[in-house]
């Protein structure tokens, strides 16, 4: 993907070559894109049209999961619904043309905040520990480096079930069950062993003679750190917390363990999005959209660093 | 880079400042925890009454059926407060009761006067006892609940299906009364096209993950005769499980799987299989009768469409049993407020709305009301329904014991693996080896 | 426990400062260099042993024990090797042992033909391979189980988009086949999923191991009148093996643990068909509770994935080597 590299001199490939592999790779990207714009429109239709047969393309946009998704509603009489007012919004509006009036808001907003909250902090708490210690492995010189750095990675081989089992007993104890604080911990622990290799790596880049030189000026090693290795360091750190952060909210299986209410994210919510029967496909179609929208972002922002990210940094390019 | 990087952070920071501490608790405050289905939304409004009395605002956490039981006792277990009144299903009373998760309720109903021979007695032995049948009480009877069958009345009434009904078959095309004729009518209505539109036989329970196929296949055990054990409390299942009676049961179960299902359907619960109703792609179908008030109501296949009938005959009656009882969860803390709850919920003018929007209410005050019978088209059929039931292990370890059963259940009849034989002797083997574990053999 | 661990980290301190020169040492005013080292680790470590090491530790205790975690009253008793001798001899995890290698193993064959083919692909750097890659990258970004959820819409016989698309080339009836609900096809299902998100990743590792390779090599070959073919196979595909290994390293890990994804499409159904382990730990951990005999298995399961990578590593770094 790096533009720096050198074009193949001599082994240039053949404009008609070029051609056919620019219509293969193109044919295959709007194969995989078919999926995820079929959530995308899946969440404009209405129940009934999402799941007519055969499917359709063309169909008349509407809010409905929108609506659906982030209210609960009850079913009511005809008569009922004519004794209240005008609507108050489109969303009142179209609960009542299905005969239904809106209860309330529905858990969605919250557990999405949740994934936020949990998202956000373990993040940052797993980019500065990451970045301290990586600072340390990479300018000290710490007895056992290697196998403490290999331990590190190591705990992220673990099946994650196998690792919910002890921490689910550990916070029955503690009484971080169904807690954010609980959450923003495991996935800190998690997330501390990528944020060290990554940044370790980063950090590695940086010239040891800028702290050096900074601190024969008179700075200390602290503000060295600070003001010299810091500012250096920006983008890996930048790259290392869009990393931490797809992994914490992407994350199913401890949430879906450790968590059952109040500290819930999305994505254990969004499979329980239920209609009046099975599931209201438009209303869950809505809730992925909304939830894969800030990571369709990052992906982009970060298409630079993103095989450092995926590889432990075991691939620079 | 930079900016983006410091402007993360500082949000970062403040998210977390601002909401990681936990919010205290407030006393006036209850969460109520349940399933998400029907009657659920109408305790919602039920308990509107309440809060307007009492000042103690309600909140709901409800849990779709496929992972409640999952969700719920890992809350338990997990010694979470996420819940401070609970309606869970009758199978989770023995842990429950032996792990001290729930209240025990006796003291409580002798000083407020709530009697529990007010309420009807298989019901309070199904949703409130631990052990079995004693007089010790975890919850009070929320709502009552078996597994029952409804088909569409508006095919069933067309003259030219009746007399095709009658040429093949030689009867009447009406409800069917024994399994075998259930199978019958499901194989007629099987691939028909009724109103331009293809149709099959009967949506039935299949689920894998949580207890669906077991409900579903237990109506056809159950009415063949299929028995637990030999002596009730001794755990000898050897020729109860797998008796030859409970082997057809299975076997029917399996061809009514096989013959009469809408394509698609081998992983379905409640939800779908009252989707593929709803939908006019099956003549008959099961669910519990919590679903049925608001089956009447629907715009396109309630009403005079829609007609209920009760688990069909084999060697005998019998009801899978369904329902829950409400208790208070012992870590809670707002205490006084979940009984007073539970204090108004018992009376009997509260049951009788209960039951007037749509939760089955099982006090005596309502089930005796001349009215009763003839308030719902399928109220008649509840009463007979609910004196019929037969309910899965209780024990602690009925997770383990469920786990195994659908296991073996689905192996058979849907991934086709094995006889119903096998499958049940498999199961005998399993159980078993559960009630070693639990020095109980 | 705690002060083994002071010891070792004071000991790692005093060492980084013996190991910092020493006009630095001198200059530093404030904080030494030894308690930078010391501030800066040692939160990281306490961290990972407090949630990593230490319930590693207590579920090693409790795979000997018959503790179960939703019977808090009843006693705890060391059983020996009782649970992984119920475990190594259970059929049902030997089954679910099986399904794990067949899902690992097509997905991961699936995934390194396409992706590396797409790799080899986009090096032909054609107008625009710079968006289209990034494009092709999007689904590995996603969450396994929102999206997995979403696929089981997209597998309905009757409603689903993937029968239809199906049966418009093919012209079989869309309802005569289920992806999710019959055995033979259910395994595939999840293969498909897999590979459509993962695909990316391993294209991903693949180009950059394209791009490793010096033109110089190329222009030799060229200079030697090899054929393209013979240039793809003596060339292209021996230097690019570390990286493809690498991929496959990644890839199986993360598949062995597959857990998100099949739970929201089959839920380990029909019957048991794609019942993967971490499905049957699951379920033994946090629906039978018997505690005792799933950190076994997860014991099992760790030095199993563990050791593998261990091997595996050691054979990576021959080939890097060579």
């Amino acid at each position: 993907m790096s533009t720096a590299n050198t074009a193949h001199s001599v082994v240039e490939p053949s404009q008609t070559s070029k051609r056919i592999a620019g219509a293969i790779i193109i044919l295959y990207a709007i194969i995989t894109m078919v999926p995820l714009a079929w959530i995308f429109l899946t969440s404009f239709k209405s129940p009934p049209d999402s799941i007519s047969y055969p499917p359709k393309v063309v169909f008349q946009p509407t809010l409905e999961g929108y609506c659906n998704l982030f209210t609960t509603r009850t079913r009511q009489t005809p008569e009922y619904i004519q004794s209240l007012g005008a609507p108050v919004s489109t969303c009142d509006e179209i609960t009542r043309n299905r005969n239904m009036v809106i209860a309330g808001p529905s858990n969605y907003w919250p557990r999405f905040q949740n994934s936020l909250i949990i998202a956000f902090g373990s993040t940052f708490l797993a980019v500065f520990l990451g970045t301290l210690s990586a600072y340390g492995f990479s300018r000290f010189k710490v007895p056992l480096a290697d196998d403490i750095l290999f331990f590190i990675l190591s705990t992220r081989m673990m099946p994650p079930i196998a690792v919910a089992i002890p921490i689910y007993l550990m916070y029955r104890e503690l009484g971080l069950s169904d807690t954010a604080l609980g959450m923003i911990l495991l996935y800190t622990a998690v997330n501390v062993s990528l944020a060290v290799w990554l940044l370790k790596g980063f950090i590695d880049e940086i010239p040891r003679e800028y702290e050096e030189a900074a601190m024969i000026d008179g700075y200390t090693r602290l503000q060295a750190f600070r003001k010299v290795v810091l500012p250096q360091a920006t983008t890996g750190i930048a790259a290392t917390a869009i990393f931490c952060l797809i992994f914490a909210w992407n994350e199913y299986a401890f949430a879906v363990l450790l968590t059952s209410g109040s500290a819930q994210t999305a994505p254990p919510f969004i499979p329980t999005i239920i209609g009046e029967g099975g599931q209201d496909w438009p209303a869950v179609a809505a809730g992925t959209t909304i939830f894969l929208v800030p990571i369709l972002v990052f992906t982009i922002l970060l298409r630079k660093q993103l095989l450092r990210g995926i590889t432990f940094g075991a691939v620079r390019k | 880079m930079r900016k983006m990087t410091k402007a993360l952070l500082g949000a970062t920071t403040a998210l977390t400042l601002s909401t990681v501490a936990p919010s205290a608790s407030q006393a006036a405050e209850l969460t109520l925890c349940w399933a998400a289905w029907d009657p659920a939304n109408a305790l919602v409004e039920l308990s509107k009454d309440f809060t307007a009395q009492s000042g103690t605002d309600m909140k709901f956490e409800f849990v779709p059926w496929p992972n409640f039981a999952d969700r719920i006792l890992n809350e338990l277990n997990a010694g979470g407060k996420l819940c401070d009144l609970l309606i869970g299903d009758s199978q989770w009373l023995g842990g429950s009761a032996e792990n001290g998760y729930y209240v025990k309720l006796n003291d409580f109903f002798d000083k407020e006067g709530i009697k529990m021979s007010d309420f009807a007695q298989a019901a309070v032995n199904a949703y409130s006892t631990w052990p079995k049948g004693t007089p010790n009480y975890w919850a009070l009877p929320a709502m009552g609940d078996a597994n029952a069958w409804f088909y569409r009345k508006d095919w069933f009434a067309k003259p030219e299906i009746q007399a095709e009904f009658k040429a093949a078959t030689g009867r009447d095309l009406v409800p069917p009364t024994t399994w075998p004729e259930l199978l019958e009518t499901a194989k007629f209505f099987n691939g028909k096209d009724i109103d331009g539109k293809k149709v099959y036989g009967a949506a039935i329970f299949t689920e894998r993950a949580s207890e669906g196929i077991t409900m579903g296949a237990t109506q056809a055990l159950y009415a063949n005769g299929f028995k637990y054990e030999m002596t009730p409390g001794k755990y000898d299942m050897e020729g109860a499980v797998n008796s030859a009676d409970a082997i057809k049961g299975l076997e029917e179960y399996k061809e009514l799987y096989k013959c009469c299902t809408p394509p698609g359907y081998t992983d379905a619960y409640m939800g779908e299989t009252l989707d593929a109703f709803k939908s006019g792609q099956a003549a008959m179908a099961m669910n519990w009768f919590a679903f049925f008030p608001g089956l009447v109501k629907d715009e396109n296949v309630g009403g005079d469409k829609i007609g209920f009938f009760n688990n069909p005959k084999g060697t005998t009656n019998a009801s899978t049993l369904g329902g829950q009882g409400i208790s208070v969860v012992a870590n809670t803390d707002n205490m006084d407020g979940a009984l007073a709850y539970i204090k108004w919920f018992a009376q009997p003018d509260v049951q009788k709305k209960w039951w007037s929007l749509g939760g089955y209410a099982v006090h005596n005050a309502v089930l005796n009301d001349p009215s009763f019978k003839d308030s719902q088209p399928f109220a008649a059929d509840f009463l007979v329904a609910m004196n019929q039931v037969q309910d899965f292990w209780q024990e602690p370890s009925y997770a383990i014991l469920l786990q195994a059963t659908q296991k073996r259940l689905h192996d058979y009849v849907v991934a086709d693996q094995g006889t119903a034989k096998e499958a049940l002797d498999g199961l005998v083997k399993d159980w078993t080896e559960v009630f070693e574990d639990d020095g109980k053999l | 426990m705690t002060d083994n661990n002071t010891t070792l980290l004071d000991k790692a301190a005093e060492k980084a400062v013996r190991a910092t020169p020493v006009p630095l040492v001198y200059r530093v005013r404030g904080l030494s260099d030894r308690s930078i080292a010391w501030l800066f680790i040692l939160p990281t470590i306490v961290l990972l042993l407090a949630i990593n090491i230490f319930p590693l530790i207590w579920a090693v205790y409790l795979s000997f024990t018959n503790f179960r975690a939703n019977r808090p009253n009843a006693e705890i008793e060391g059983v020996g090797f009782s649970n992984y001798q119920r475990v190594l001899t259970d059929p049902d995890i030997w089954q679910a042992m099986q399904t794990t290698a067949h899902f690992v193993f097509w997905t991961i064959l699936l995934q390194m033909l396409i992706g590396f083919a797409l790799a080899y692909l986009i090096d032909r750097k054609f107008r625009g391979h710079a968006f289209w890659t990034t494009v092709i990258l999007i689904p590995m970004m996603l969450s396994p189980a929102v999206v997995g959820n979403f696929w089981r819409f997209l597998y309905q016989p009757q409603i689903g988009l993937f029968n239809y698309v199906y049966a418009f080339f093919t012209g079989v009836e869309p309802s005569s086949f289920q992806m999710l609900g019959s055995v033979t096809l259910s395994p595939w299902a999840i293969i498909i999923v897999d590979t459509w998100m993962w695909t990316p990743y391993v294209m991903l590792i693949c180009l950059a191991g394209l791009r490793s390779i010096p033109d110089y090599i190329y222009e030799a070959a060229e200079v030697d009148r090899a054929s393209a073919w013979r240039q793809f196979w003596s060339i292209t595909v021996p230097m690019a093996l570390p990286f493809i290994m690498l991929a496959v390293l990644f890839r199986a890990i993360e598949n062995f643990k597959m857990f998100d994804m099949v739970v929201l499409l089959t839920g380990g159904g029909p019957g048991s068909t794609t019942e993967v382990a971490s499905i049957t730990l699951k379920r033994e951990a946090f629906e039978s509770w018997r505690t005792g005999r799933a950190s076994a298995f997860a014991i099992i399961l760790f030095v199993a994935v563990f050791g593998l990578a261990n091997i595996y590593v050691k054979a990576l770094n021959r080939v890097k080597q060579r």
